[in-house]
C-alpha cells in the first residue's frame, strides 16, 4: 500500500476553529479517497431515502399520476392546499392535533421532570437504581404491544383497569377503548406509561452534574431542603428543560402515528384523526398521493416554524436555545 | 456522604411519601407486564373470571403449544428475527462507516454533509413521498423495505460521530506513521476501541426494527410476510375476530393467545434489556447535535 498517499497526520490539519484548509477538489479527493469512499454509502442513503422524498414533495403542487412521473404530471399550484384548508376535514384535524399537543405540554412534558426531581431526592441508592431500571422498560416496548396491553386491560368483561374504573371509580360498564370521550385520556395515559421513565434520564444526568459543594455551602448558610431544591436543584436543570421544550415543540404536531393509528377505530375517529393518520388514510388507502403529500408538507412546515419559533422565544427569554 | 447532618420532621415525611410514590410508579410500570405473563399461562376461564393475578391457579401451556404449532406464528417469528438480524447489521455498518469520515475535522466538505444530515432532523419529505420512493425502487412487499428506508438514524449518526471525535487522535496518528492505511486505522484501531458503542447502537437499532409497525403497515401487503408486530396487532385489535378466523385451526385459546403473543413479542427485548441498560444512559447522553 502506498503509504505516502495516506492522509497526512496532524500538520496538514488546520488549526482548530479555522475550518478546513483550502485544497483543490481533485487533490482532496485523491488524498482523502478512503475517507470519501467510506462516506459514499451513507451519502447514497441520505440522497435516496431523505432528499429524494423532499424532491418528491413537488407532487403536492401537481395532480400526480404515477404513470406520468414527477416531471410529466400536471402542475396545479396550491389547489391541494386550498382543498385542505377549505375542506370539511381541516378543522377537525387541526383541533384534534392541537388538543393532543396541548395535553402533551400539560401532562407529558412535565412528568419526567417531576419524577427525575423525586428520584434525585431519593438517597437510598439501591432503591433508586432499581426503580430507574423498572421505569425505563416501557420505552423499549413497541406501540403495538402498548396498544394491545391497553385493549386487554380495558376489555369490558375481564380488563383490570375497566373493572377498576367501574368498581372503584363508579364508571359506566362500557368498552372504554371504543368510546370517543375516552380516546384522549387513554392516549395520555399510554404516553405517560411508556415515556416518563425514559424521559428522566436526561434530567437525572443534569442533576448528577451539580457540584455537591453547592449543597454543602447552602447548608452551612442554613438553607433547608426546600430552599436547596429551589435555589440549586431547579436552576441546575433549567437549561435542559429549555432544550427539551424546544425539541418537544418541534414534534408537537407529530402526534405519534403508530400510537394513534393503533388506537383509532370507527367509533372514535371523530377525535382520533390527526394529520399523520389522515395522510396515511387518504394517501395510502385511498391513493390520493398529491393531496396527502400537501397535507404532510403543511404539517412538516408547521413543525419547522414551531421549532424555530420556540428556539427564538427561548433566546428572547434569556435562555441559551438550541441553535 | 454527609447529607443527613440533621433531618427535620417535614423532611422525613417527605422522604417517606417520596419512596412510596416512586415505588408506586415502578409497580404501575411492571404489574401490567407481569399480569400479561401470568395470564398467558392461565386457562381461558381463569382469565375471564379473575380480574388480576400474578400467578395462575392452574398452570397451562396450551397457548404456547398452539402458537408454536401454527404456521402463521412461526413464520412471523422467523421473519422478524431474520429482518432484525440483517437490518441491524446493515444499519450499524452504514452508520459507523459514515460517522468515521464525518469525525475528521480536516476533511473538506465535511461541514456540508453534516448540515445536510442535521437538516433531515428538522424537515423530511414525509410519509407519502418516501412511500413513493420505496415503491419506485420496487421494494413493496420486500423485506428490504423494512430495513433500507431506516438504514441510518441521523441522531445515532451524530452521536457516533461525536464519539469518534473524542477518541485519542495520537493513537491513529501513530498507526499511520507506522504505515497503516486509513482503512487499516479504521478497522484495526478505531473499531476495536468502539466495541461498547457498537454494542449500544446494535441494540438500539435491533429494538427499533423489532418494534417497527409503521414500515410493515406501509410496505408489506402480503400476509405471508407479516412480522410479529403486525400479527400482535391483528390478534388484539378491534377486528381481531376476523384475523382469528383466518388462522389454520378451529380450536384455539382465544384470550390466552393474545397474552401469549404479547409475551413472545416482548421477551427478546426484556432478555437483552440488562445488557442494554449497561450502556444506554451513556449512549443517550454523549454528543449532541450542537457542534
Amino acid at each position: 500500500m502506498a503509504t505516502d498517499l495516506a492522509p497526512p497526520p496532524a500538520q496538514a490539519a488546520p488549526k482548530p476553529g479555522r475550518g478546513p484548509a483550502r485544497v483543490p477538489v481533485r487533490a482532496a479527493l485523491l488524498r482523502y479517497r478512503w475517507l470519501y469512499l467510506m462516506l459514499l454509502p451513507g451519502l447514497v442513503y441520505f440522497a435516496v431515502f431523505k432528499y429524494l422524498p423532499m424532491y418528491g414533495l413537488t407532487i403536492a403542487f401537481q395532480d400526480f399520476v404515477p404513470f406520468l412521473g414527477y416531471s410529466g404530471s400536471e402542475w396545479v399550484g396550491f389547489k391541494h392546499f386550498e382543498d385542505l384548508f377549505t375542506g370539511p376535514d381541516f378543522g377537525r384535524l387541526l383541533s384534534n392535533t392541537l388538543i393532543l399537543a396541548l395535553l402533551t405540554i400539560v401532562f407529558v412534558f412535565p412528568a419526567p421532570i417531576i419524577v427525575a426531581l423525586l428520584l434525585n431526592e431519593l438517597r437510598i441508592n439501591v432503591l433508586k437504581r432499581s426503580i430507574q431500571s423498572l421505569i425505563y422498560i416501557p420505552h423499549f416496548l413497541s406501540w403495538t404491544i402498548v396498544a394491545s396491553l391497553t385493549y386487554l386491560l380495558f376489555a369490558v368483561d375481564f380488563g383490570v383497569v375497566a373493572n377498576f374504573i367501574q368498581g372503584v371509580l363508579g364508571g359506566p360498564p362500557t368498552d372504554y377503548v371504543a368510546q370517543a370521550e375516552w380516546f384522549r385520556p387513554i392516549i395520555v395515559m399510554q404516553t405517560l406509561w411508556k415515556a416518563t421513565g425514559w424521559g428522566t434520564i436526561i434530567y437525572l444526568a443534569a442533576l448528577a452534574g451539580v457540584d455537591p459543594n453547592l449543597y454543602e455551602a447552602a447548608r452551612m448558610d442554613g438553607a433547608g431542603r426546600a430552599r436547596q431544591f429551589w435555589h440549586i436543584t431547579l436552576p441546575a436543570i433549567r437549561p435542559t428543560i429549555v432544550v427539551m421544550a424546544i425539541l418537544t415543540s418541534g414534534n408537537l404536531l407529530d402526534a405519534s402515528f403508530e400510537q394513534i393509528w393503533l388506537m383509532t377505530n370507527s367509533l372514535n375517529r371523530s377525535v382520533a384523526d390527526v394529520f399523520d393518520t389522515y395522510v396515511y388514510y387518504v394517501g395510502i388507502t385511498q391513493g390520493a398521493f398529491s393531496y396527502s403529500t400537501a397535507v404532510g408538507l403543511f404539517k412538516g412546515l408547521a413543525g419547522v416554524v414551531l421549532i424555530f419559533g420556540s428556539n427564538w422565544l427561548a433566546k428572547r427569554l434569556g435562555q441559551r436555545g438550541l441553535f | 456522604m454527609s447529607v443527613n447532618h440533621y433531618k427535620s420532621f417535614g423532611s422525613r415525611v417527605f422522604d417517606a411519601l417520596n419512596i412510596a410514590l416512586l415505588i408506586g410508579l415502578a409497580l404501575i410500570t411492571v404489574l401490567p407486564l407481569l399480569y400479561v405473563l401470568a395470564a398467558s399461562f392461565a386457562t381461558e376461564s381463569e382469565i375471564a373470571t379473575r380480574p388480576f393475578f400474578l400467578w395462575p391457579e392452574k398452570f397451562v401451556t396450551d397457548t404456547y403449544a398452539y402458537i408454536f404449532g401454527t404456521g402463521t406464528f412461526v413464520r412471523a417469528l422467523v421473519t422478524t428475527i431474520c429482518v432484525t438480524a440483517v437490518g441491524t447489521l446493515v444499519q450499524v455498518m452504514l452508520t459507523f462507516t459514515m460517522a468515521y469520515p464525518l469525525a475528521k475535522r480536516y476533511l473538506p466538505g465535511r461541514a456540508l454533509v453534516l448540515n445536510l444530515v442535521i437538516f433531515t432532523l428538522v424537515f423530511s419529505g414525509g410519509m407519502i413521498p418516501t412511500y413513493l420512493v420505496v415503491r419506485d425502487l420496487g421494494m413493496l412487499d420486500s423485506y428490504w423495505a423494512l430495513i433500507l428506508p431506516l438504514a441510518i438514524n441521523p441522531f445515532y449518526l451524530i452521536i457516533v460521530k461525536s464519539f469518534f471525535q473524542e477518541l485519542p487522535q495520537a493513537l491513529e496518528e501513530a498507526a499511520r506513521i507506522d504505515g497503516c492505511s486509513e482503512t487499516g486505522v479504521f478497522f484495526k484501531i478505531v473499531l476495536p476501541l468502539s466495541k461498547p458503542i457498537i454494542a449500544t447502537f446494535s441494540l438500539f437499532y435491533a429494538v427499533g426494527i423489532w418494534n417497527d409497525y409503521m414500515s410493515p403497515l406501509l410496505y408489506i401487503d402480503d400476509s405471508s410476510k407479516w412480522t410479529l408486530q403486525v400479527l400482535v396487532r391483528q390478534l388484539t385489535s378491534a377486528d381481531a375476530e376476523n384475523a382469528l378466523a383466518q388462522l389454520d385451526s378451529v380450536f384455539f385459546p382465544a384470550e390466552g393467545l393474545k397474552f401469549a403473543v404479547i409475551v413472545i413479542a416482548t421477551l427478546p427485548i426484556l432478555f437483552f434489556y440488562p445488557f442494554l441498560q449497561k450502556y444506554f444512559a451513556k449512549g443517550v447522553l454523549i454528543g449532541s447535535v450542537k457542534e
